[in-house]
């Protein structure tokens, strides 16, 4: 009860930070756009036959997916920047938690870019925003917000011990766009790729909010698997937290003096 | 029971150097300290820049691992009863750093009470108390960004006893403060220590730990050169002599040749606008400033008198010597 409590306190804390920063607020609601637009373009120039709002949910999913990477390494980075690492790993309360609101935050605020493209889709290009299943839409959103919150957990551990592992989030983008079925389908892709996207909580994502939004496929399978992963990410993110925690503590990575 | 103990306290930094051929180093930035700190006391670790205070600081609250040597606080160990630890300690750093700043005072206050344990009917209540000590009520509202230096200070303090610890680590917590400032916050410091708190300060103002302290250790390079209380560190130069000479340019050679005047204890150069002040401490009963002035070929004298030593001279004289 107190573990969620303060997951709460925590989220409620770091979105409305988060939203106060204008550099944060303004990547995470352009960026996406620019995102719609060439994806709008590439499948008109590939003439598929997906639909306009399918193109529209991939890229409000890869906002998220976007602002879900910068933000948890950024936001450890900032932290130590700001000094407040420190004071959070001197509480008494386990930094897992104290971690988890701020990577659920920073997938959070990714709602911008969805709402954003969403809009910018129906104002430009007339994508139309009717829902097959409302309900399991509205259900697929926070289902996709908690699972790649918790894959961000489990990439924030490593930001606890590498001053520059934020770095590694550049790399990290793009891949992730491609091999979840983001940008284009999955079934463009070799076979190797399928296991990949499988353990990748995008993936589930996108598809709990395509099939809900679209009809057909699994939605209530694709929410679940995203909640799925989420539990098993948190698993793994709490032991890789409690590890580099003492591994950040013996090397004197917390602070930058 | 003491109610902080350090025995031989140990921390090795590992760092690179070189740009294309990097090379391991290793600093020692606390080399063996040992210190007991009984209840109720305020206990001053007083040094200069890079000694080993802030490091000191960090291995008892568990934010490092010591290389060696072991401490504990309340009877807990630092590294095995770290979650003991932090609940039992509070932490305050000094400087700017520490805080949310877009967000306000309250928001702060009411993140860290959740994060610190402070249960939530209590939660109000504290907070409004602690605003009211540290003199934010009114200005709680307002994002920290605008806050001065002082107002952040003060809610570094007001977010350090959200939980109500009985055992105090503040570090330089004057630092960067105008005087009226630090003047305030050292009465704060002193009514805290008032109420019972067992409180470590560090600091590198000799007044401060004058003023404040029941103790004080001196550390220099990592390791305790002095250990007492203020009236017995300053006894230890007491029955000394201080000569200042005033120059205008002194290269380290000449301050060497100063160095093995015998009777002469230690040199300290203070910068002054366009001059330099050079501070030399002797053995008592001798009259040194002929020989002194003798070795001193080159250089531009300006000013020179005599005077009795004062605490600051202590310090200086055990931090030279280390």
């Amino acid at each position: 009860m107190r573990a969620l409590r303060l997951i709460l306190t925590g989220w409620r804390f770091h979105v409305k930070s988060l939203t106060l920063s204008a550099f944060f607020l303004l990547t995470s609601a352009i960026q996406p756009i620019l995102f719609a637009t060439m994806a709008y373009f590439m499948f008109r120039a590939g003439s598929t036959e997906q639909s306009l709002l399918y193109v529209a949910l991939g890229s409000g999913l890869m906002g998220i997916w976007s602002s879900t990477l910068f933000g948890s390494g950024g936001a450890i980075s900032w932290q130590r920047w700001q000094g407040t690492l420190e004071v959070s790993i001197a509480a008494p309360a386990p930094f897992v938690l104290v971690l988890i609101p701020i990577t659920l935050a920073t997938a959070t605020i990714g709602l911008y870019s969805l709402t954003a493209t969403l809009l910018w889709g129906k104002l430009f290009f007339g994508v139309p925003f009717d829902l097959e299943h409302p309900l399991l839409f509205l259900l697929s959103i926070p289902a996709t917000i908690v699972g790649l919150g918790m894959l961000g957990l489990v990439l924030a551990a490593s930001f606890v011990l590498y001053r520059n592992a934020n770095a590694m989030s550049n790399l990290l983008e793009f891949p992730v766009w491609l091999v979840t079925g983001l940008l284009v389908p999955l079934s463009l892709f070799p076979g190797w790729v399928e296991p990949i996207s499988w353990v990748l909580a995008p993936t589930w994502g996108v598809r709990a909010i395509r099939d809900a939004a679209l009809g057909g496929g699994d939605p209530v399978g694709a929410i679940l698997m995203s909640l799925g992963l989420a539990v098993v990410y948190l698993g793994i993110g709490t032991v890789l937290i409690g590890y580099f925690e003492r591994l950040a503590r013996e090397r004197a990575t917390l602070s930058l003096t | 029971m003491a109610v902080i103990e350090a025995s031989e306290l140990r921390r090795t930094y590992r760092t690179t150097t070189g740009t294309i051929r990097r090379r391991r180093v290793e600093v020692e930035a606390v080399r063996g300290i040992s210190f007991e700190v009984a209840e109720g006391e305020l206990f001053g670790l007083l040094g200069p820049n890079g000694a080993g205070k802030t490091t000191t600081i960090k291995m008892l609250i568990t934010l490092l691992v010591p290389t060696s040597g072991s401490a504990r606080v309340l009877g807990h160990d630092v590294v095995r009863e770290a979650g003991e630890v932090r609940r039992r300690v509070g932490y305050v750093f000094g400087g700017e750093r520490g805080v949310y700043e877009r967000l306000s005072a309250l928001d702060n206050l009411r993140y860290f009470a959740e994060l610190y344990g402070v249960p939530g009917r209590e939660q109000k209540t504290r907070i409004a108390e602690l605003l009211d000590l540290v003199g934010l009520t009114g200005r709680e509202k307002e994002r920290v960004e605008g806050y001065s230096r002082g107002m952040r200070q003060r809610l570094h303090i007001a977010r350090g006893l959200l939980h109500d610890p009985p055992v105090l680590f503040l570090d330089e917590p004057t630092i960067g403060l105008d005087p009226v400032g630090a003047r305030e916050l050292r009465a704060m410091i002193a009514t805290l220590a008032e109420s019972g708190k067992t409180i470590l300060l560090t600091t590198h103002y000799m007044f401060e730990a004058d003023s404040l302290c029941d103790r004080i250790a001196v550390i220099a390079k990592g390791k305790i050169v002095a250990e007492g209380t203020p009236q017995q560190l300053k006894g230890g130069v007491a029955e000394g002599w201080v000569v200042e000479i005033e120059v205008y340019g002194i290269e380290d050679v000449v301050l060497d040749r100063l160095r093995a005047v015998p009777g002469v204890r230690a040199v300290a150069v203070e910068e002054r606008d366009q001059a330099q002040l050079v501070v030399v401490q002797t053995d008592s009963g001798q009259e040194l400033t002929h020989a002194l002035l003798s070795r001193m070929d080159g250089a531009a004298v300006g000013r020179v008198s005599s005077r009795e030593p004062t605490l600051e001279d202590a310090y200086v004289a055990l931090v030279g010597e280390s």
